[in-house]
């Protein structure tokens, strides 16, 4: 026990002993053997989660493209016998909503990213550059908000809705979340952060306020709009509860109201089902693919807002 | 003379910000913060939509107390977020540590990993509600592992909720993952230069550097993971309605229920301001830790 515990005072040592400059050589340069088996457990590992991970949603593709037969069938198989791609056609054809519903998805979720942008990075130049009475108070209760969650207000903000006479209207869909504290933050944080010299120079040339938001500090701000953008588009696109509450014709829905009305008359049919849930997954999966890096960056930002 | 212009001019600039700030103030003004406090006085009051509000003072709070109802709906939210807070917590590190890893392909899986955070609450319910069938993926799966594999997993009170929980899970821990890794490259390689000398192996340098400079991301995590799953609805709405027997009601279910069902809208928002209380006790014990414990 004694000599284990001796070889270990030994061990630590060592570095103060006149060896570091050699062993330090010897880690950085390990055994070929070793790295061989990091790299395989490293890959393994990668590949088995990425297979866990995306499993349901390989599944979800693999049963668009199955019969009713196939997506019920015992033992399921990953791979469709035989592929149709009838389901699209059909999800498409089984009503005149079904379109409908994917452009109401798309324009609110054009007017959401369009507002936001316009509105947060406005009101965080407003906060970042200019002064007036009352600005930090402002901000500081303005943050202060972000702490209330959504649903604990969903009964009275439907009936200040009402009161407006917006049920049943994109109105009432859009109003509330026109311009988010989450995006105003972004902003603020982001132009406070870009140097002040240019937009002085721009002060003495003549330029206006407006001018100096519009031609300086807005393509300056690219970065941060971008995430922005990005997760104003995922939320509106994928946002169920409040346009839930708010809409009440069909013909109004958008595609997660509508898919979940569809799954109400179709629910024997999880073919169908499923490829009406590739109406849904795919845009996004298409933006997510393209602009990922914002994703990943918008995140580790919100998730440092604190 | 000179002094007036300039004062006049910063006026108009003064007038020029509120300007710029004026739709943030009248959006956020009237759906969040007047909101909140309206949310406060229905609170007292009951009011059926159609007639007019009603003052009845501490009533739907006392009601509130005795309620079954709102009692089981508690439960079953601590429940949903016991099972989901720490296991995806725990998976977010996982996956944030072997991202972390030195290979080629990273950022491949990394966006694979991340997939499922985009993906609508809607068709991630249809997903697993899919899987979960009785003819299912997963029953099958439990049939090859020669496992009962008869259960109808949404129909049964005992196993609807750890579906919910697992979707939930599914779709959020890539999420906190993205926040581990950002945490984990902010750790300076020179602190596991140190305990390498000192002859560290792999597992040593993680349970005693890597997890103890990740304390103040688990807490953060862990704290908006709680906040986040007691506010789960669309799961509930979309999956299960809430059964079977009432075993996946949770709080905000409860409250959407009770205000366009049943158009009980003080009574519902008495459970709101319950709710709010809870989540802003946790938030303030998620904000005094992180400026405690930021720095490292």
């Amino acid at each position: 026990m004694r000599t284990l515990q001796s070889q270990e005072i030994a061990a630590k040592e060592r570095p103060h002993t006149g060896q570091p400059q050699k062993e330090r050589l010897q880690k950085e340069r390990p055994r070929p053997g070793r790295r061989l088996t990091y790299t395989i457990t490293v890959y393994a590992l990668l590949v088995i989660i990425a297979a866990i991970t995306l499993a349901p949603l390989a599944y979800t593709i693999s049963g668009s493209f199955k019969t009713n037969a196939g997506v019920l069938e015992w033992p399921p198989r990953l791979i469709p016998k035989p592929p149709v791609t009838s389901n699209y056609a059909e999800v498409w054809n089984s009503s005149p909503l079904f379109p409908r519903w994917i452009v109401n998805s798309v324009f609110l979720a054009l007017v959401h990213v369009a507002a936001e942008l316009f509105f947060a990075s406005l009101a965080g130049y407003a906060f970042a550059r200019m002064k007036f009475p009352g600005r930090d108070l402002i901000f500081m209760i303005m943050l202060g908000t972000l702490m209330i969650p959504p649903p604990v207000t969903v009964v009275s903000k439907y009936i200040i809705v009402a009161r407006l006479g917006w049920v049943n209207t994109y109105l009432g869909v859009i109003m509330p979340t026109l311009v988010t504290v989450f995006g105003v933050f972004l902003m603020t944080q982001f132009i406070r952060a870009i140097p002040k010299d240019l937009d002085e120079a721009a002060t003495i040339d003549g330029c206006s306020r407006f001018g100096i938001y519009w031609r300086i500090v807005l393509p300056l701000s690219k970065p941060a709009l971008s995430a922005l953008a990005i997760f104003a588009f995922k939320d509106s696109w994928n946002e169920f509860m409040w346009s839930l509450t708010v809409l009440n014709s069909p013909e109004l829905f958008t595609l997660p109201l509508g898919l979940n009305y569809f799954r109400g008359q179709f629910y024997t049919f999880w073919n169908l089902v499923l490829a009406g849930s590739m109406f849904n997954i795919a845009p996004i999966l298409i933006v997510f693919i393209i602009f990922q890096r914002y994703f990943i960056k918008g995140i580790a930002m919100s998730g440092l807002k604190g | 003379m000179v002094k007036r212009p300039f004062r006049r001019q910063k006026v108009a600039d003064a007038l020029l910000g509120y300007l710029f700030i004026s739709p943030v103030i009248l959006v956020i003004g009237t759906f969040t913060f007047f909101s909140m406090i309206y949310a406060f006085y229905l609170s007292f009051t009951k009011f059926d939509m159609f007639s007019s509000p009603l003052w009845t003072g501490l009533q739907n709070y006392r009601l509130l107390l005795g309620n079954p109802d709102f009692k089981r709906a508690m439960l079953n939210t601590v429940y949903y977020a016991v099972g989901v807070v720490p296991t995806q917590t725990l998976i977010a590190i996982g996956l944030a540590v072997l991202l972390n890893q030195k290979a080629r392909g990273i950022p491949f899986f990394r966006a694979a990993y991340f997939v499922p955070t985009i993906t609508s609450t809607v068709a991630a319910s249809f997903i697993f509600m899919w899987l979960f069938l009785k003819q299912g993926v997963i029953n099958h799966t439990l049939s090859l592992l020669h496992l009962p594999a008869d259960n109808s997993w949404l129909e049964n009170p005992l196993t609807a909720m750890p579906v919910l929980m697992l979707s939930a899970i599914w779709g959020t821990a890539p999420h906190f993952m993205v926040i581990f890794l950002a945490a984990l490259q902010d750790i300076p390689q020179t602190v596991y230069e140190a305990v390498e000398i000192d002859g560290a192996n792999t597992w040593q340098s993680f349970r005693h550097v890597t997890l103890p400079l990740l304390r103040p991301a688990i807490f953060l995590v862990a704290v908006l993971g709680t906040i986040g799953t007691f506010q789960v609805f669309d799961q509930m709405y979309i999956m299960t309605r809430g059964g079977p027997l009432d075993s996946t009601t949770s709080v905000v279910f409860l409250i959407w229920r009770t205000a366009f069902q049943d158009f009980n809208m003080g009574y519902a928002s008495a459970m709101a301001v319950v709710l709010f209380a809870i989540i802003y006790a946790l938030t303030i014990l998620q904000r005094r830790t992180i400026d405690t414990n930021i720095q490292f």
